[in-house]
């Protein structure tokens, strides 16, 4: 592969004992959306994963590949059409609405784009209390004083506390964001591209505060980008998701310096390190990802894939072992090969 | 000689308050580079720094109250800025065009991409509708786009975000401009895709003796798709050099929290991250702007930095340029 600089000294803690139970748990989760003249759209096709406390799984694919609604599934925002999610334990994916409510205070989510996730007419202190009093009996002196640790846990001035959103930059409002999101210790957040809207310094800032929530409240976190850089940066684990489903999964590291699956080698192949001096080896893809309306048979890769058989268009590759350490990934050719797929 | 020419560059928004008074906004303060043929020129900076705007105000696409008050503006031997309004339009779409982002915006929802392809070369070229069908087809064909004849009677809505952006360069190269300035011309678009297209831009650029300037955020396109890059900062160029110099060695302090901040090169935890906002245009500080930010700020810093000269063609715009210490390893 391509030849890079060392590693950034990051995130590359050990992952934690498999013992520990997982705060979520995915299985086989499938979401159809009805489209125009009665088609359905596949939008995903058995995902599978789980996070554990103070884990940030990654989670990159291209757009349409289904990451939102993955995200929205396991927060119940969405209800899967079919598959399980377990939220520490117990099963929550056929809760009726009502039954979903409770569940708000220990999940929640930050959206790419704060401008357009806050109301303007709010002052900051309402909007970060705004969960705290949903979901908390708080008296109104109490939730201030949580309200000011709160701003002054995501490092915003409390000077802020007492303007309009218009008052504040895309990088102040996205921690208003995360001190919404983590207003009532949740044990699990996902992060819909929190960044991707926001300056390198801002980005750097919110990526260094995410990285300081993990480590200080045991958090668990999904992290979704097309930000291959960032994903590195801050996940432990990283899932690549290909229209609808699962095709590699792996730890951070791993899946950037031995990627198994062609896809992923592809999209990390066309990554663009911020460094003239890395030598970039080209896996160039042809085409676009197809509609998730007419799903393929066989291997959903199979139509772009450089290195396609006859039967992987018949085939569904499941996930197999590559490698140590759970690094998985969903390919026909893997078990010839292992991680060295012949080109 | 150089294709283009842009030296001291100043652009204003001028406006009336409530009261009545004057205000106004320094948008670009003094931007000055050269560009020559088969020459790609990486533009960076913050959100608001003044890029896209140094763009339009090159080639007459400000809108008021944005104006050019000052400066020098020279395209292949002719003046930009004195050009009646008639020949700067002549010039855009012809030797000089320009690739935006959101390319399914910027194209006409109610023609069809041949169609348009047509009207753009026959604006420019006295040549049949037959011969422009056929000079679309080929830059179609050009820009890889599969089965361009068929795909010519595409609407655009029909297109997906990477097909979109093909044929809005498709459009922008094909009367073979001698500058063609692109920005943000992969923001949005998937990681794979945006490789082929900037792959194509670039072989366009050495197939066609270009010269280009890309306007981006994302400084791995600035490392491996231009030869020079240009970093601004409250509307004024605060560094400048061959790529592989100022990545090196990046001597503004500013280029430095920005090539420090990219996520390659960030360690976490650190506590070194700068940031802050940016200064207000409409009451820029005296001496460096970049001031109120910079960690290495001293009292020399309230006059205004010279542009120091730190190596072959490498100039940035600070007092302590070239006497910093190394940003990183
Ligand atoms: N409410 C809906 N109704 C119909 N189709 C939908 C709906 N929501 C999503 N889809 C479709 O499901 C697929 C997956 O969408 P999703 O938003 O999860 O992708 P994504 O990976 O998050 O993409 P992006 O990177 O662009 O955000 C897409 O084809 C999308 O058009
Ligand atoms: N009507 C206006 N009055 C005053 N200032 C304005 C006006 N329109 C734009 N500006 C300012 O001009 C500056 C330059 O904006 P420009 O669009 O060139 O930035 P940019 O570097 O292209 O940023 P981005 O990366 O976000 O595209 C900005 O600071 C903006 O606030
Ligand atoms: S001139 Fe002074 S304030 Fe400006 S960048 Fe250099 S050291 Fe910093
Ligand atoms: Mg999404
Ligand atoms: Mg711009």
């Amino acid at each position: 592969m391509t030849e890079r600089e060392a590693a950034p000294q990051v995130s590359a803690a050990a992952a934690p004992e498999p013992a520990v139970e997982p705060v979520l748990a995915a299985e086989n989760l499938v979401k159809h959306f009805p489209a125009d003249n009665g088609q359905v759209v596949h939008a995903v096709n058995g995902v599978s994963f789980s996070i554990r406390p103070g884990e940030v799984l990654g989670m990159v694919g291209e757009s349409g590949s289904g990451k939102s609604t993955v995200g929205r599934m396991v927060l119940r925002l969405l209800k899967p059409t079919s598959g399980t999610v377990r939220f520490r334990g117990r099963d929550i994916s056929a809760l009726p609405e009502r039954e979903c409510r409770p569940l708000r205070a220990d999940m929640s989510i930050v959206f790419q784009d704060p401008w357009g996730a806050l109301n303007p007419r709010m002052k900051v202190s309402a909007l970060i209390g705004e969960p705290l009093k949903l979901h908390t009996p708080l008296s109104s002196a109490e939730r201030r004083r949580r309200v000011e640790e709160l701003a002054d846990r995501v490092h915003l001035s409390t000077a802020f506390l007492d303007r309009y959103t218009a008052d504040l930059s895309g990088g102040q409002l996205q921690r208003v964001c995360i001190a919404r999101a983590i207003a009532t210790n949740p044990k699990l957040v996902v992060l819909d591209e929190p960044t991707s809207s926001l300056d390198l310094s801002v980005r750097a800032g919110i990526l260094e505060l995410l990285a300081e929530l993990r480590d200080e409240t045991q958090v668990a976190m999904l992290f979704i980008s097309h930000d291959l850089g960032t994903v590195r940066l801050i996940s432990d684990r990283i899932v690549v998701l290909y229209l609808g489903s699962i095709v590699e999964y792996a730890a951070a590291q791993e899946v950037f310096e031995r990627p198994a699956h062609p896809y992923t080698q592809a999209l990390i192949s066309a990554h663009l390190p911020p460094d003239p001096r890395a030598r970039l080896t080209r896996h160039v893809l042809e085409g676009e990802i197809p509609s998730p309306i007419d799903l393929p048979e066989g291997c959903p890769f199979a139509a772009r894939c450089p290195v396609v058989q006859p039967r992987c268009g018949q085939e569904v590759p499941q996930m197999v072992p590559v490698g140590d350490d759970g690094h998985r990934a969903a390919c026909l050719r893997i078990p010839e090969g292992g991680n060295q797929i012949p080109r | 000689m150089a294709l283009l020419q842009v030296d001291d560059l100043q652009t204003r928004f001028i406006s009336r308050d409530l009261d009545n008074q004057v205000r106004v906004a320094k948008a670009i303060n003094g931007v000055g580079f050269s560009l020559g043929r088969g020459e790609v020129l990486g533009l960076v900076g913050e959100t608001g720094a003044g890029k896209s705007l140094t763009a339009q105000s090159m080639i007459g696409l400000l809108r008021p109250p944005a104006k050019v008050v000052d400066g020098l503006v020279e395209f292949d031997g002719r003046d930009l800025l004195s050009m009646d309004p008639g020949a700067l339009n002549a010039l855009r779409g012809n030797e000089i065009a320009l690739v935006v982002q959101n390319p399914l915006t910027s194209l006409d929802p109610l023609t069809r991409i041949g169609d348009q392809l047509i009207r753009v070369h026959r604006a420019h070229r006295k040549v049949s509708v037959a011969q422009a069908r056929e000079r679309a087809i080929d830059m179609m064909a050009a820009v890889g786009i599969p089965a361009p004849e068929r795909r010519m009677r595409a609407w655009p809505h029909e297109l997906s975000g990477g097909m979109a952006q093909r044929v809005l360069i498709a459009m922008a190269l094909i009367n073979e401009p001698k500058l063609l300035i692109a920005d943000e011309p992969t923001t949005g678009l998937d990681v794979t895709v945006q490789a082929q297209i900037l792959d194509l831009l670039r072989d366009m650029v050495r197939r066609m003796d270009m010269a280009a300037i890309v306007i981006t955020h994302d400084l791995g396109v600035v490392a491996h798709y231009c030869d020079r890059m240009a970093v601004m900062f409250a509307g004024a160029i605060v560094e400048s050099g061959p790529v592989d110099s100022v990545f090196a060695g990046p001597a503004h302090p500013y280029t430095q929290a920005l090539i420090s901040a990219t996520p390659e090169r960030l360690a976490l935890g650190s506590g070194a991250i700068v940031g802050g906002p940016p200064p207000d245009l409409y009451a820029l500080p005296e001496g460096c702007h970049y001031r109120g930010r910079c960690p290495h700020a001293a009292e020399v810093c309230g006059s205004a930095p010279p542009d120091r000269e730190i190596g072959a063609g490498q100039v940035a715009r600070c007092h302590f340029a070239g006497n910093l210490p190394a940003a990183f390893q």
